[in-house]
């Protein structure tokens, strides 16, 4: 005999248990020392998805529909092969923003939109509230039930009569308000971990996975003879075929995907869903295990559904048990008292550890996205000037779990039995499937704007309200049911359950169908419709990009701002209370490695610091109105936006740096290199000018030497021999002077130290000079030299000496290079706009392009010279060329072999950058 | 027997020396000024004896050295190169090319008439 | 993290392999009234795949050579 007091007094020891379990891991976590911080604790958290609908639901679908509760667990593992991507996404992006709900997770990647948190949060509330009643009267049933024991129960609706402080479920909620409050709401925190919460979830999910395979071992083993034994006698059972048959009483293969597609969905949009798997997730690298261990859960948990589901319709009599309840009533019809007792238990874990995390889940959102930027916006309360507001936040926490548990409690008082009741579980599956458009889209795609989310989610839940909730309301009885038949207002085609005619579908399939199409359609239609703003453009480049963003701190980048560090910490305060302000501020300047707080700087990262802290307790989109009313924001505008990210954004930014530096690298390489060969160059030069100049100076040499002996060794030679010999020793010995001359002179006009003398000169008087200096020579060669000059010039600032040496050079070259007989040289002298222009024109031998090249270099000489011409030092050229060049002008030459060759060099009037004058 | 020798020096006081010194000497003696123009001339008549400049105009004294090397009708042909550049790595290279002797200008007259003596052979009759 | 694209393309492909596996019209093929040990084939079938899929999923992720 099982009497209520034990089961009042099992059930709230294991309350009691959990408390205790929740506060040492609470402690242990104070002392750092974390007991949930392995994948496997991670894992067993992520099992909340297993509820006391798995519990008990899935034996009673199975008993009905065969393997059609299969997909509710195969779709989540399907999901878990992509988790890899999906889930890492949304933690990496959770812990760097401080994001700690759905609700906050679509208002932060639409730019903060206080707008689509709240309807998230509306849809979440209106779409979980009567899941938490499914578990709420799964613990009030199985309480009905067990405290019958040994009789095992035929009717359990009889609590519905009962006022509901006899009700012990009223207390079961009372308990799990209070456990929720005192381990969800210790105290605020940027992070809203919870560890000992979530020791406690883990603990329960070890509690029901036992139970149920301790049940399942017993009815496959104990009351049969294993899996064949009851699969055989089975086999009797008028409907087995059917159940077994997927195309049968299990629904049609489009249920099947729509539950496959519905529960992917749901593994990461359930509420309590992401709070265990994003936000307490402790270490991102548990996911990896997470990954495999999850779906072997759930399989551990459903091999035995079917054989307790067969054994329980085989065992009862058709009609008189309900076959939800098979879990519970199997061992106790065998009279099996600790087994029907840890299944009674088992199913408290799996009922409370739901209700629980969903409760601080959706109290989270109520809060932060629904309640805060209300009241902080009230501008009355004057809520944004007072000092602390921790008190007040966990007050309208606290609040908020009383109420989502007195809405769900409500809920299960008012529908009871009903209809409405039974199917919750998909209803709310399907509910919280609309965030999947908004929330993977918002993932994956960069295009995604606030207003087509707004839209896509508003569709996606009027047509979910409207073909799912209402109906299911109608099949309850609080609304008429002509509503179902003849559709709103009698219009055929609005039939709820035959949308526009849709008749094929089961109610799930049409829903899901129906408000995907207005979901997607809508968030992907308007999101092209405009361009999206610098906010939701850098928020969705954040998010999309976010494995290629190092964690924390990015959002910063694209703020710009001042503000103090004083107010910022007073800001900080106001949320979660000075102590634990200054502790974060100390913790913050201990990773900037500054001693002091005082000696912060408020710059971007602090400002996103001090954002994403508030941003736990109260909401990103309110956290930053918070942050914004401190600090002084330059808006950015889009296109500095776009700047940021352009020039950020590319994953290779980084090493295109390094590549760039490379390539300087590489080109000062080059430049080093070619520095190297011309010094290289410039000293094979110098060998070549040393070696040159010493083959110059040896030829005379050469002549001087030989002919002084050949003198000295022939005394007899006669006098005219001597006197030619002698005439070549004084020529020779002219040449050497000469040539030696020019040398000093090249090297002094090459190194800048020369002397210069400018004068105002006459142009046209040196030219007169120089051509009657050279009138002998050129008498003797019978060459005609002619002079063209005007009859005025303007007088031109430069050496009159140097210049006259020029000009001599370059008539004395023209004289060498006739050897016509008709030969003539012509000099002009022309005034142009800028400069006087003198060109010095023979029609001798011409010089060949290769040699115009090379005869302003040092020593170079054309190579077919006329023979018999007195030969130049090499140098004449070079030396004119310095000069002219000195003064600002151009010395070159034109000449076509054959025919001549004109020397032309320029003098400018006004003389260029002082050179002249700071010689 | 007059040794017939050719000099090849694009310098005419140079020329003009040699000519001197070799003539003196009892040689008959030829000039040229360039490279091309020697190798003319010591195609239609082989000298005994080749004084060769280095730095000539069109063709210069190494690859004039080289061309009378590879002929095998004057592999009597003595070759005494003259240059300006005392370079060992340019006396190497002379040598190698299969010149008879090197002299550095400025010479000695001596030294120079002693090494074309040399050259020439003993059977030189000295004139007076 | 544990970075390797292989492993999360693997995962993908595992993925589709499993919605392939677990779907019309495989699930078709199995389907019908045999039995194997007197266990339904659509169900051992379910449950082996579903095994397998997890059984690659571990195989993925705990091996270490990428």
């Amino acid at each position: 005999m099982i009497t209520g007091a034990l089961i009042v007094v099992l059930s709230f020891g294991y309350v009691g248990l959990l408390f205790a379990l929740a506060y040492y891991g609470d402690k242990r976590a104070d002392a750092g020392r974390s007991i949930i911080a392995n994948p496997y604790i991670y894992t067993l958290s992520l099992a909340v998805y297993c509820t006391s609908w798995t519990f008990y639901g899935s034996v009673g679908r199975a008993a009905t529909s065969g393997i059609g509760f299969l997909p509710i667990y195969l779709g989540p593992t399907l999901m878990a092969a992509l988790w890899w991507y999906v889930l890492l996404k949304l933690i990496r992006i959770s812990k760097a923003h401080r994001i700690t709900s759905i609700a906050d997770f679509i208002a932060s990647r639409y730019g903060k939109s206080h707008l689509l948190g709240g309807l998230v949060t509306i849809i979440a509330v209106l779409g979980i509230v009567p899941y938490i009643a499914l578990q709420l009267k799964a613990i009030s049933a199985s309480f009905s039930i067990i405290l019958q024991y040994p009789t095992e129960a035929l009717v359990i609706d009889s609590f519905s009569d009962l006022p509901f402080l006899h009700d012990n479920t009223f207390y079961i909620a009372m308990l799990l308000a209070a456990f929720t409050i005192l381990f969800g709401t210790r105290h605020l925190d940027a992070t809203e971990r919870h560890e000992g919460l979530v020791a406690a979830i883990a603990f329960e999910s070890v509690v029901k996975l036992v139970a149920f395979i301790a049940v399942g071992c017993f009815v496959t083993y104990g009351m049969y003879d294993g899996f064949s034994d009851v699969f055989r006698k089975a086999a009797a059972l008028p409907e087995f075929n059917a159940l077994l048959n997927q195309g049968g009483a299990a629904g049609n293969y489009t249920n099947w995907l729509s539950l496959t597609v519905l529960s992917m969905l749901a593994i990461i949009l359930l509420p309590r869903q992401f709070q265990v798997a994003v936000v307490e997730n402790v270490d991102e690298r548990h996911l990896n295990k997470a990954i495999w261990l999850f779906p072997l859960y759930l399989l551990a948990i459903n091999i035995f559904v079917l054989p307790i589901a067969l054994g329980g319709l085989m065992h009862f009599p058709a009609g008189t048990v309900d076959a939800d309840t098979f879990v519970l009533t199997l061992p106790m019809t065998e009279r099996v008292t600790w087994l029907a007792l840890l299944a009674f238990i088992g199913g408290l874990s799996a009922a409370t550890g739901m209700v629980i995390v969903e409760t601080i889940a959706l109290s989270t959102m109520v809060c932060n996205d629904l309640v805060m930027p209300i009241l902080l916006r009230w501008k009355y309360l004057r809520l944004t000037e007072r000092r602390d507001l921790s008190g007040l936040l966990l007050g309208i926490r606290r609040g908020a779990i009383i109420v989502v548990l007195a809405l769900g409690y409500g809920f299960f008082y008012l529908a009871g039995e009903a209809y409405a009741l039974v199917s919750i579980g998909l209803i709310s599956f399907s509910a919280v499937a609309q965030f999947a458009p908004a929330m993977l889209g918002g993932l994956f795609w960069k295009g995604g704007t606030r207003l087509g989310a707004l839209w896509g989610l508003t569709a996606g839940f009027l047509v979910w309200l409207y073909t799912l909730l209402l109906p299911s309301f109608a099949k309850s009885g609080w609304l008429p049911i002509t509503f179902l038949t003849e559709g709103i207002f009698g219009i055929d085609l609005l039939k709820p359950q035959q949308l526009f005619g849709l008749q094929d579908l089961d109610d799930i399939s049409h829903c899901l169908f129906w408000s995907m199409i207005a979901n997607i359609g809508l968030y992907v239609t308007i999101s092209l419709w405009r361009r999206p703003t610098a906010t939701e453009h850098g928020q969705a480049n954040l998010f999309v990009d976010v494995l290629r963003y190092v964690a924390a701190g990015s959002g910063s980048r694209f703020w710009r701002g001042s503000a103090t560090v004083i107010d910022l910490q007073t800001l900080l305060g106001r949320f979660i209370g000075p102590e634990r302000a200054h502790e974060a501020f100390a913790a913050y300047a201990r990773s900037q490695g500054i001693q002091q707080i005082e000696k912060l700087t408020a710059n971007a990262v602090l400002v996103h610091y001090v954002e994403s802290q508030i941003a736990g307790a109260i909401g990103s989109a309110s956290a930053r109105d918070m942050v914004a009313s401190v600090v002084d924001e330059e808006p950015l505008a889009l296109d500095e936006v776009m700047a940021i990210i352009d020039e950020a954004s590319q994953a290779l930014a980084y090493s295109r740096q390094l590549e760039e530096k490379s390539r300087e690298l590489q080109s000062a390489t080059d430049e080093l290199r070619k520095a190297n060969q011309r010094l290289q160059e410039l000293d094979r030069l110098k060998d070549d000018f040393i070696s040159t100049v010493t083959h110059e100076l040896r030829t005379p040499l050469t002549s001087i030497r030989a002919f002084s002996e050949i003198l000295s060794d022939n005394p007899q030679l006669d006098q005219a021999q001597r006197g030619k010999f002698l005439g070549i020793i004084t020529r020779e010995s002219e040449r050497l002077t000469r040539l030696i001359n020019q040398v000093l002179d090249l090297a002094k006009l090459e190194s800048g130290a020369a002397d210069w003398n400018p004068s105002e000169m006459d142009m046209r008087e040196v030219i007169e000079e120089a051509a009657t200096a050279l009138s002998q020579i050129y008498k003797e060669r019978n060459i005609r030299l002619e002079l063209q000059l005007p009859e005025i010039t303007p007088p031109v600032t430069a050496d009159r000496d140097r210049v006259m040496q020029v000009v001599l050079n370059l008539l004395s070259n023209a004289a060498n290079f006739c050897e016509k007989p008709d030969s003539r040289v012509c000099i002009t002298l022309e005034h142009r706009s800028e400069a006087l222009q003198i060109e010095v024109s023979d029609n001798g031998i011409g010089i060949s392009p290769a040699d115009q090249a090379i005869i302003f270099e040092k020593f170079r000489q054309v190579s077919d010279m006329p023979a018999g011409k007195p030969k130049g030092s090499g140098l004449g050229l070079a030396i004119s060329r310095e000069i002219i060049e000195h003064f600002g002008g151009r010395l070159w030459v034109d000449s076509t072999p054959e025919l001549g060759s004109r020397f032309c060099f320029t003098l400018p009037l006004q003389r260029i950058g002082g050179a002249a004058l700071a010689a | 027997m007059q040794k017939s020798v050719l000099i090849v020096e694009d310098e005419e006081s140079i020329a003009l020396s040699l000519e001197f010194l070799l003539r003196k000497e009892g040689c008959a003696v030829a000039c040229a000024r360039d490279g091309t123009t020697a190798l003319q001339m010591i195609a239609q008549q082989p000298p005994d004896m080749v004084l060769l400049d280095v730095m000539l105009p069109l063709m210069d004294g190494f690859e004039l050295c080289r061309r009378i090397r590879v002929d095998p009708a004057l592999k009597k042909t003595r070759i005494l190169m003259l240059t300006a550049r005392g370079r060992e790595n340019e006396i190497a290279r002379g040598m190698s090319l299969g010149a008879d002797a090197y002299l550095t200008k400025p010479f000695s007259t001596r030294e120079l008439m002693g090494t074309v003596r040399s050259l020439l052979g003993a059977g030189m009759p000295a004139t007076p | 993290m544990i970075k390797p694209v292989l492993k999360g393309q693997r995962l993908v492909a595992l993925f589709l392999l499993g919605a392939l596996l677990f779907n019309y019209p495989l699930l078709a093929l199995f389907a019908g009234s045999e039995r194997v040990l007197g266990i339904p084939l659509l169900y051992l079938y379910l449950f082996t795949a579903w095994i397998a899929l997890i059984g690659l999923m571990a195989l993925i992720i705990e091996r270490t050579d990428t």
